[in-house]
């Protein structure tokens, strides 16, 4: 074990990024034409790095395994994007959304990173409105905001529950603009499947093209993985069906140090599982729990009738229901983080209050801020003792206009109407707030290689908060990356290009095609998706919301049995020279079943609870997650061994020298 | 639920394609079209048959990869939805079901169902951007007020997907929608507006150079658009481009060529 060194710049926090910039090499314009830059995966930060990288003047080659840049994940974030703006004049400002978000990742991230997060935030709006994204705006022609879990202030933008589409939509006109003057080079429908290290630096990748099926070598200075979070590992989350670890998983074992794989955000607000042939979770966005109340029965034998259909949630009168956020944590109610959201809807289901079928739903009840809404707008328009019924519409139409489109979705997906019944929720795989190590310019433990937004572990600790994803994606791409990496290249302004015909791409290329000749060869009986929900369902048991030592233990076992089962009997159809899903998705989830793997390894050696890793063993008297400052105050990143289970762990301790650790409190 | 499958299959974009027919049983209402066909796929591989190929990523109706023309239909029965929100609920027991990929030049087939859209990809290039550089030290958001009104036609412009279905339901395999969607939103704010006819032109120009064909009003592509993007948007690109047509001459059609 080692001690790793973030590189942190001297001086007071506020002024160190500030400083930082000025000391950081440059590359003079005429010698970025010959640094040729590599960037993996086009969601808000892939996209915003290539094009912020491309204007600059640099070369660069953009990879995604869509048939498109614009349909990375990013897309379909929803609820907003935080700025320390103040435009409301509710007394935000840089040090509070630093506060917030630091507190909210429940003190392990670092501290600077997240200031400087909180600092570059108020950039990224008015870069993304010179863009042309058409944030919310109120009648006055200003920008509206809005207020988001974990905060008591209003600092989210937003566009209707649309969000990450206009957002990633922004970054892309800006990459594609760079495409039609040829300073980018676009590679749709590529996946990255090996880094290559030469002389121990990153100088370039292995790609398989999935159309041709062709493995192709490419060579760069820098390589930067912007391949977004692996909360597929769990099989059913919100995230899009190819999303995958497969990139950071590679770099990995090339040297990249993984930390914190154990944190993962498990969001409050998804439509509950319906059934055994669930492809994935949708999320209903956070925002609404700007206006819905979370409720289950107060008694067990109204639970029962409603896990049998006997009865419906407005069958239940007032005096019987149990808003319980609202009892728990009375000052911050519906808008705790996420986190503590997630753990008190489990409590209450597994006390056996859940009110679907299933038993493991919690509803979202819209009822009270239509009836609200419904006599302001009375109110509005001069009708003096409205009838209920009229409130009721006047309310509806108030709802409709701000979330209609996520009602929608969910009468899409049940079949039922959140306008006349209560929604039904439970939490669902999100987010991964640990990933690979990187130091304060964003530089992994392999020179030359960055990464970047939710691929990275950097700035949200055990916890991320809401609209905080695409405000941390933008500012990797947009405002930090720029600066940093030009640190790095200085050294390579003579190098010339770097050719592909070297032993070390030999040597990565050879290893490509053996591991995909090897899954090509198994030619067993059942299809990838069955290991992988295999996978799934072992992670969430084990490795999901609660986890304990020995369940920690026994999943283990479990995951390397899938993995040698894996290993027998899968069966990719057709061949490896063509378009075969079957393939890349095979590929996937065999990095998915040594990850897993070590997500339960660093779960197991944290035996303290943070953010959204909680371990049984250690908790409040009220249930709350109890930290162990004195023995976890410290970043874990894990060293690859050359096979899974044997990672070695490092350490970056985590100094505070702004914030004071305390125990959290939202009540 | 039981159901036949009618499926277009074809090995690749030269290869010669056919209608298959596939038997499926057990499937659940509350299964969406995708989840239907990965049961499919699931039987199909463990009988050692190839699986059916189509696009498909987020599965929530926002990344615009799922396509498949259901019916006749792109993206199947009912409005407002794409493929993977489509639900079985919407299908009746023992009904054929008739599943081929996006029919257009534009879009060469590259498997089974999946074709190959990267024409909107380059018509994006061509003009689809403000040309605005990142700025550490842009001027602040909020100092160029923008009408609500302009705003929120801006957004619903802006809420396109790119999935292509407006293209695959012309009968001229129109790309009009999409291009006008695109030119549309940025046309409306101010930040956009000081490009806003050579935009025009040029995305058109590349939109004729992709072979997509021309716009006769037919308003099919805003009947099956997942999004609801409306036919103004048509005629405003419409607008937009003869004015720049006209005023060629002031303003020129140079392309941005900072370098």
């Amino acid at each position: 074990m080692s001690t790793l060194d973030p590189k942190v710049p001297d001086g007071p926090l506020e002024k160190k990024w500030d400083l930082h910039k000025e000391h950081l090499r440059l590359v003079n314009p005429a010698n970025k034409r010959r640094i040729d830059v590599i960037v993996v995966g086009t969601g808000l930060a892939g996209a915003s790095a290539a094009a912020s990288l491309a204007e600059m003047g640099y070369n660069v080659k953009s990879f995604c395994y869509q048939d498109s840049a614009r349909r990375a994940h990013s897309i379909a974030a929803q609820g907003g994007i935080n700025a320390a703006k103040n435009y409301p004049n509710d007394g935000d400002s840089v040090y509070r959304l630093f506060y917030d978000t630091l507190k909210g990742g429940d003190y392990r991230s670092r501290e600077s990173n997240t200031w400087r997060l909180a600092e570059v935030s108020a950039n990224i709006i008015d870069q993304c409105v010179a863009q042309g994204v058409p944030f919310a705006r109120e009648y006055g022609g200003l920008l509206d905001n809005r207020s988001f879990g974990g905060a008591l202030v209003s600092r989210t933008f937003y566009a209707r529950g649309q969000t990450g589409q206009q957002l990633l939509l922004g970054a892309y006109s800006a990459l594609m603009r760079q495409v039609g003057k040829g300073k980018v080079q676009m590679f749709d429908r590529h996946e990255m499947l090996d880094l290559v290290v030469v002389d121990g630096k990153a100088r370039g990748i292995i790609a398989r093209n999935l159309v041709t099926g062709k493995i192709e070598r490419h060579g760069a200075h820098a390589v930067l993985l912007c391949s977004g979070g692996y909360g597929n590992v769990f099989f059913l989350s919100t995230n899009a069906m190819g999303s995958n670890v497969t990139a950071a998983w590679k770099a990995h074992k090339r040297g990249a140090f993984m930390a914190n794989p154990c944190y993962t955000q498990i969001h409050p607000t998804c439509i509950p599982v319906s059934g055994t042939h669930q492809s994935k979770l949708t999320l209903m966005s956070e925002s609404l729990r700007n206006d819905g109340r979370i409720w289950v029965p107060k008694k067990l034998e109204d639970a029962k009738a409603l896990q049998e259909g006997r009865k419906k949630g407005r069958d239940i009168p007032e005096e019987d229901r149990d808003y319980y956020l609202e009892r728990r944590y009375p000052s911050f109610g519906n808008l705790v983080p996420r986190d503590v959201a997630s753990r008190a809807a489990k409590e209450r289901c597994d006390a056996g209050f859940g009110v679907n079928r299933t038993g493991e739903a919690v509803f979202l009840d819209f009822a009270s801020a239509i009836e609200r809404y419904g006599k302001m707008e009375a109110n509005v328009h001069h009708i003096h003792n409205p009838g209920k019924e009229q409130v009721r519409e006047l309310g509806m139409k108030v709802v409709s206009a701000k979330y209609g489109n996520l009602f929608d979705m969910y009468e899409n997906i049940t079949g039922d109407n959140p306008y006349e019944h209560p929604m039904m929720i439970y939490p669902a795989v999100h987010y991964t707030m640990g990933g690979l190590w990187v130091d304060y310019n964003l530089m992994s433990t392999i020179p030359g290689m960055y990464v970047l937004g939710e691929a990275n572990f950097s700035d949200h600790g055990a916890n991320r908060l809401g609209a905080s994803a695409l405000m941390q994606g933008l500012a990797d791409g947009y405002f930090i990356i720029p600066y940093t990496i030009a640190d790095h290249l200085a050294h390579d302004i003579r190098t010339g290009p770097i050719p592909t015909n070297t032993p070390e791409f030999d040597e990565a290329e050879k290893h490509v095609r053996g591991r995909i000749e090897q899954l090509m060869n198994v030619k067993g009986t059942l299809p990838v998706d069955h290991f992988h929900r295999e996978l799934g369902r072992v992670m969430w048991n084990h490795c999901g919301m609660a986890r304990n030592e020995a369940g920690l233990k026994e999943g283990i076992e479990k995951i390397r049995k899938i993995r040698e089962d894996f290993w027998k009997n899968v069966r990719v159809p057709g061949k490896a020279e063509e378009f075969n899903q079957e393939l890349e998705k095979a590929g996937r989830v065999a990095d998915f079943l040594e990850l897993g793997e070590l997500m339960c390894v660093d779960a197991l050696h944290r035996s303290e609870s943070c953010g959204g890793h909680f371990r049984e063993e250690s908790q409040t008297a009220e249930g709350e997650a109890l930290r162990k400052d004195d023995e976890f105050a410290y970043v874990a990143a894990w060293e690859w061994k050359g096979e899974p289970g044997k990672d070695v762990m490092h350490k970056e301790p985590l100094a505070f020298e702004v914030l004071k650790l305390s125990q959290r409190s939202y009540k | 639920m039981k159901l036949t499958l009618k499926i277009w299959r074809q090995a690749g974009p030269d290869a010669k394609g056919a209608m298959v027919d596939y038997p499926i049983d057990g499937i659940s209402e509350d299964m969406s079209f995708l989840e239907m066909l990965d049961v499919l796929n699931d039987q199909l591989i463990r009988e050692g048959q190839e699986p059916v190929a189509f696009d498909h990523d987020c599965r929530e109706g926002i990344c615009g990869m799922c396509s498949l023309y259901i019916n006749g239909r792109p993206h199947g029965p009912g409005r407002h939805i794409t493929t993977c929100q489509l639900h079985m609920r919407r299908f009746k027991d023992g009904e054929t079901i008739y599943v081929e990929p996006w029919r257009a030049k534009a879009f060469p087939i590259v498997k089974d169902l999946v074709v190959d859209r990267s024409a909107f990809d380059r018509i994006q290039a061509a003009g689809g951007f403000i040309s605005v550089n990142t700025g550490g030290n842009l001027v602040d958001a909020n100092s160029i007020p923008v009408p609500k009104a302009a705003a929120d036609k801006a957004f619903d412009a802006a809420t396109c997907i790119g999935c292509g279905a407006c293209v695959a339901a012309c009968p001229n395999s129109s790309a009009m929608l999409f291009v006008s969607a695109k030119v549309s939103q940025y046309a409306l704010l101010p930040q956009g507006r000081a490009e806003a006819r050579t935009r025009a032109l040029n995305m058109v120009e590349q939109m004729d150079a992709e072979g997509f064909g021309t716009c006769t009003n037919i308003g099919a592509c805003h009947i099956e658009c997942p999004k609801d993007i409306s036919l103004e948007n048509i005629a405003r690109l419409n607008r937009e481009y003869l004015a720049a047509e006209i005023c060629r001459e002031d303003e020129g059609t140079e392309k941005d060529s900072t370098y």
